[in-house]
Formats: structure tokens, C-alpha cells, sequence
């Protein structure tokens, strides 16, 4: 049920991405910060330089996580990403099913809770 | 079970005294003890008390069935025949051995012991009961086994090698697995990347979750591409999931590529494991050979046999059922045709592409190399060629003077240069090769006349068939056919304006009628060879205009038909 939210989100996250006309592309510009606040949670982007999305959703009722976590967090998942893309089985567009991914991710949102 | 497993140390143990070995009895033992995970082994100790009961009757039992899997199992074809010479010399050692220990003990029994072991053997789960029993008995007959342990063996030494653990490299094993590496990446020291890794994993047919975990597992520094150790440990788990280990979640600590293998030399070699034989396709044969070559218990008949494994493994690709008694027939055929990693072609173009490789091959890792080398770059090596006897100008000459001769109107341009070199390495062949090299040409005499007739037809049927002109060429070539210039230069005029069935006699004609003929020099070959060209440039154009004069009529016919169809009433089109 995520799913209608995340894509919403992903019009925001184009929106952000097509206003920036630098070439370089250093961490603050993939981390995107606050997409859309609704009222039951906060979407966070994060665009990495292959034009890859992370989208992170965070309930609102949680007390809000610092923007500082929440860039870590997405470093994080860039970090596994990268892992996952490194592994020439794995098909971009594929669902990832790497294990250590899922872990990374499954920990990482422990954590926040 | 468990009294099954006391049952069997107890035993062991009685007879380790005698054994030289006694270490490898307990490593056995302990192995058989992990074994209770796995099916395998339950059935294997269910049978071992019936195989201790019956166990005479079994090694010539076994015998037989040992060469039953060893032909249905063995998709190493390449290995079979070298095994089974490599089989007996041991065998006599173990017989020796198996003395003590009663008539149960066989050579064979130790090749049985590790088919047993491997899954996905279905057809012999009675063996696995006699030769998990064996494996225990013969475990000082090991190392004499190893030593003929051909890189099949090496996996099966996997399931008996493991002092603690199944994730164990050992000795043999990473000697494979150096000589793999070097066939993808000469240099140890260098990364090899992941897309290389991923089509050469990719040939062990496991499904592609699994190799993408494996490769999680093993490529520790996330860079993408595989350093030696970590090529070791993706290929030793591929090898352990082939034989039915699981994949573990994280790798384990003797994989870790930090880790130094402290080599246990053990485990009899048995029947082919599934992984060795699924690389032996393309990249196999090449640390076959080198495997081969370092244990050389064949000596020098290796070499030879080891080539033609490759050239046997490269056709069986697409199979996986090898049969070891027909191999060595096949080997010599398919001798030709090797090392192309892609994927199978006809075996007439292959033996023309292929043997190319193996004309420069001298050792058997230079095969491996070359054959990973060799296809990329074939213009090459015309020059290296050319150093060569006058006999193979007189090839080049005859090919491209006999390409413009029979082809007539439809020699192709492109097909000129690939050609000299198959020609060439064809004279290669007798010269520089093995007697195997020249049963190897008897196909490709076959091949070729063959073509000639193909060829022949061809030309009436106006069909451009690059490969017959070359073919039939180089078939002329093997027979000792000299190029004749003359006649040739009667021929063009002739060929150009004569229609195909009138230049397809003259031409069977001339090469029917070629004699022997005195090599002309290079020079003149060039020449010949240009004018060859520019004369096959002038009929290709001339046949161009025509057909483009053709298309614009179909075309403009076209056009009015489908103006009567949409309208009525005529209507005049361009």
C-alpha cells in the first residue's frame, strides 16, 4: 500500500533532479531530502548517479529522525546497492535478492524503529 | 546409523594398523560421520552393512559399473581416457594394498566411492553403499590415486579432502583453479573481471540465484572483478554446490581469501564431478591439459590426448552425456574443432577457425592461452604463416586465385582474408602437428570435398556460400593441388562472362586438372590476388546494377498494382 506513495513520491524526486543543471554530482545533491510530508509520514529521495531512486518512507508518528540518520541510511543503501550492481549475475531491474542486501536493509530499518 | 558409522571406524580402525595411511582412514571417518546430513550417506551406510556382507562379489560388480557412470556421469570426456590408463597404473598399488583388507578393496572401488558421493547420480545408489564402504578402506590408496586423480578427481577429492571441513581448498583443487585463472587471466596477480567471471560460471549450469550468491559470497572487496583467491573461493563453492552443499550465508573461514590452504592430500579420485565437467567446455580443457601435464603419469602422450579433450570437450558442449568408449575416436576428430568459446558452429567452418589455435599450440597451457587468445585475432596470424615453407603461399595463392576462379561471379570479398590463414595453418597441420593432427585433416579432407560438391552446386544455384570457395580450395590445397595461374587467367574472362554452370564445370575442370606446380613467388600471389579482387569487385558491381534495375522494376510494378487496387479507375504511377 506503500506503492501509491512511492510512486507519487517518484514526481517529486524528477521534479528535484531536473532543476539541478551541475554536472558534478557530490552527496549532497543525491540526497534530497524531505520529499512530500503527508500527514501519517515523511518521504525521503535519494538519486544516485546512475539515476537509481531510493525512496525512504518514515512514519510520522515515529519522533522524527534526524536528517543526519536519514542520510546515513541512504548512504547505506547506496553502499549495498553498489554491492549488488557489483555482482555481474545480477541483471539491472531485476529485484535484488541478495541476501546481504536484505540484511543490510532489515537492520537498518530495525534501527529506525 | 550410528551404529553404522561406529560399526565402520571400528573396523577402520582394525585395519588402520596396517595401513601406511592411518590419517587418511580418519579423516575418512570423520567424513563419513558428516555424512549422516546428507541422503547420500544414509543410503551409502544402509548399504554398507549389506556391502560388507557381500563385498566379493562386488569389486567385479563395481568394476563394470564403475565405467557405467563413468560414462554417464563424466561430461569430461576429455578425461575419460586419460583416467582409465591413469586408473590401472594405480590399481595395481591399491590391488597390492587392497590385499589386507580383503578382495573388497578395488581401484575402481575408490572411483566408486566418490561417484557415491555425488548427487544427482541417481543411476548408482547401490555404489554408493560399496563405495563409501570402500572410500574408508581405501584411503591409503589415495594418494596413489591422486596422483593419477585427473581434474575430475579433484572435486571428488572435495568430499573425501576435507580434514574439518567441506570448505577446505585443497592442494590439487587450487592447482586447478590457478590453471582456470590463468586460462581467463594469464596474470595471477590481476583482477579478473565480472563479466568474464559471469560467462565462465556461468557454464557450470547452476541456476543464476546461486551464482549470484556465490559471487556475493566470494568477491570480499565489492570491486566488481575477482582476484585470484577470490576466483579460488567462487570456484570451490561452485564445485561444493555441485556436489550438494549448500551454500552457506557467509563464507566460511577457510575460504576467506586470506586463508592458506594447508593442503591435505587425500580423497581417491573417482567418477568426474559435475563442475569440472561443465568448465571442461571451453575453459576446461585447458587446465585439463595443464593438470594433465603436471601429474603426466601418461607422459608424453598427454599433450596430444589433452588436445584433443579440448577439442572433444569444445564439440560436447552442448552435450553432457560423454561416452568414454567413443572418445577417443571422436577426440581425433573433433581435434579440429575446438576452442571457440562460443557456441557451437557447423563443424566443417569449426575446423577451418579452429584449428588455427592449434597450430601455435605448443605446451598445453599455451592452448588454454591461445584458445582464449586466438579467436579474437585470426588476421594476425597469416604473418606469422608466411615464414612458413613455400607450400603455404602456394596455398594462399591457390585459395584466393582458385576463390576467383570457381566463385566466379560470387566470390566474396570478406571471405579472403580469414582464408589464407586456415589454408595455411592447414599445411601447418602435417608439418608442425601430431599424428593426431593428420587423422584430424582425413575429416577435414571429407569435410572439404564435400564442400567442393556443395560448392558446385552453389554456384549453379547462385547461392554465395563464403566458406565452400575457401573450402573446396583448401581441400584442393590438402591434396597437393598446385595452383595454376594460366589457367586461372583463362578462366576470369571465361568466369566473368559465362553463366554459373558454364564456370562451375570449367572450374571442377581446372582443379580436377591442377598438377603439381613449381610455388610462385609472393609477388606475383599478391598480384594475382589483387586483380583477383578487383575483377570480383567488377562482377559484384556489375550484379549490383543489375539487381538494382531489377528491384526498381518489381518496384514500379508494385506501385501500379496497389493504385488498381485502391482505385477503380487506372491510374498512371512512377
Amino acid at each position: 500500500m506503500f506503492h501509491y506513495t512511492v510512486h507519487t513520491s517518484l514526481d517529486v524526486v524528477e521534479e528535484k533532479i531536473s532543476g539541478v543543471g551541475k554536472a558534478l554530482a557530490d552527496q549532497r545533491e543525491l540526497y534530497l531530502g524531505l520529499l512530500y510530508p503527508t500527514e501519517d509520514y515523511k518521504v525521503y529521495g535519494y538519486v544516485t548517479n546512475s539515476k537509481v531512486k531510493f525512496v525512504i518512507v518514515v512514519d510520522s508518528s515515529n519522533t522524527s529522525l534526524r536528517d543526519n540518520e536519514i542520510r546515513s541510511m541512504f548512504r547505506k543503501l547506496h553502499n549495498s546497492f553498489t554491492d549488488v550492481m557489483c555482482n555481474p549475475f545480477y541483471n539491472p531491474g531485476d529485484p535484488i535478492q541478495s541476501k546481504a542486501f536484505d540484511s543490510i536493509v532489515s537492520t537498518m530499518m530495525v534501527q529506525a524503529c | 546409523m550410528a551404529a553404522v558409522q561406529a560399526g565402520l571406524p571400528v573396523r577402520l580402525e582394525s585395519i588402520a594398523g596396517e595401513l601406511p595411511l592411518p590419517v587418511f582412514v580418519g579423516i575418512t571417518n570423520e567424513l563419513e560421520m558428516r555424512y549422516p546430513n546428507q541422503p547420500l550417506t544414509n543410503e551409502s551406510q544402509s548399504h554398507i552393512l549389506g556391502s560388507v556382507a557381500g563385498s566379493a562379489p562386488r569389486p567385479p560388480a563395481d568394476r563394470p559399473v564403475l565405467r557405467h557412470p563413468d560414462t554417464s556421469m563424466d561430461k569430461l570426456e576429455a578425461w575419460s581416457p586419460p583416467q582409465s590408463p591413469g586408473i590401472s597404473p594405480p590399481r595395481s598399488p591399491s590391488a597390492y594394498r587392497s590385499y589386507p583388507y580383503g578382495a573388497q578393496r578395488n581401484g575402481t572401488d575408490t572411483l566408486l566411492v566418490h561417484d557415491a558421493k555425488v548427487p544427482g547420480r541417481p543411476s548408482v545408489p547401490q555404489e554408493n553403499s560399496s563405495p563409501s564402504h570402500y572410500s574408508v578402506k581405501l584411503q591409503p590408496e589415495q594418494p596413489v590415486i591422486t596422483r593419477v586423480a585427473s581434474v575430475e578427481r579433484l572435486v571428488e577429492r572435495l568430499e573425501v579432502d576435507y580434514s574439518d571441513d567441506p570448505w577446505r581448498i585443497t592442494e590439487e583443487q587450487r592447482e586447478y583453479y590457478t590453471n582456470q585463472f590463468r586460462s581467463l587471466q594469464p596474470d595471477l596477480s590481476a583482477l579478473i573481471m565480472g563479466t568474464v567471471a559471469k560467462n565462465f560460471f556461468t557454464k557450470s549450469k547452476l541456476p543464476i540465484p546461486e551464482l549470484s550468491h556465490i559471487w556475493e559470497l566470494s568477491d570480499v572487496d565489492k570491486d566488481g572483478a575477482l582476484t585470484f583467491p577470490e576466483f579460488c573461493t567462487a570456484f570451490h563453492l561452485i564445485v561444493a554446490r555441485k556436489n550438494g552443499y549448500p551454500l552457506p550465508e557467509t563464507l566460511p573461514a577457510t575460504l576467506r581469501p586470506g586463508f592458506v590452504e594447508a593442503g591435505v592430500v587425500t580423497a581417491p579420485p573417482s567418477e568426474a564431478t559435475l563442475p569440472l565437467i561443465v568448465f571442461d567446455e571451453n575453459m576446461m580443457p585447458g587446465a585439463n591439459q595443464l593438470k594433465m601435464g603436471s601429474v603426466d603419469l601418461q607422459g608424453t602422450s598427454r599433450p596430444g590426448v589433452t588436445a584433443k579433450q579440448e577439442a572433444r570437450d569444445e564439440s560436447r558442449k552442448p552435450e553432457f552425456s560423454p561416452k568414454r568408449i567413443p572418445e577417443p575416436h571422436e577426440k581425433t576428430i573433433q581435434h579440429v574443432s575446438t576452442l571457440k568459446p562460443d557456441s557451437p558452429q557447423e563443424l566443417d567452418a569449426n575446423m577451418k577457425s579452429r584449428t588455427r589455435p592449434r597450430s601455435y599450440s605448443s605446451t598445453s597451457i599455451d592452448d588454454a592461452m591461445k584458445k582464449v587468445e586466438e579467436p579474437p585475432t585470426p588476421p594476425p596470424r597469416p604473418q606469422k604463416t608466411h615464414s612458413r615453407a613455400s607450400s603455404l603461399d602456394l596455398n594462399k595463392l591457390f585459395q584466393q586465385s582458385g576463390q576467383g576462379a570457381k566463385s566466379g561471379w560470387l566470390p566474396p570479398p570478406p571471405a579472403l582474408p580469414p582464408r589464407p590463414p586456415a589454408t595455411q595453418i592447414f599445411s601447418f597441420l602435417p608439418g608442425s602437428e601430431k599424428s593426431s593432427q593428420k587423422a584430424v585433416q582425413q575429416p577435414n579432407f571429407a569435410d572439404f570435398s564435400k564442400f567442393r560438391e556443395e560448392q558446385e552446386s552453389s554456384l549453379r544455384g547462385l547461392s554465395t556460400e563464403d566458406l565452400t570457395p575457401p573450402k573446396s580450395e583448401s581441400t584442393v590445397v590438402h591434396q597437393g593441388h598446385a595452383p595454376q595461374k594460366p589457367v586461372r587467367r583463362k578462366l576470369h574472362p571465361e568466369s566473368q562472362s559465362a553463366t554459373p554452370p558454364s564456370a562451375t564445370p570449367y572450374s571442377a575442370a581446372t582443379l580436377t586438372k591442377s598438377t603439381q606446380r613449381p610455388p610462385p613467388k609472393q609477388k606475383r600471389e599478391i598480384q594475382m590476388a589483387i586483380r583477383k579482387n578487383r575483377e570480383t569487385n567488377a562482377v559484384l558491381t556489375r550484379l549490383n546494377s543489375e539487381l538494382q534495375q531489377q528491384l526498381k522494376v518489381v518496384h514500379r510494378e508494385r506501385v501500379t498494382l496497389e493504385s488498381q487496387l485502391e482505385l477503380p479507375r487506372p491510374v498512371t504511377s512512377t
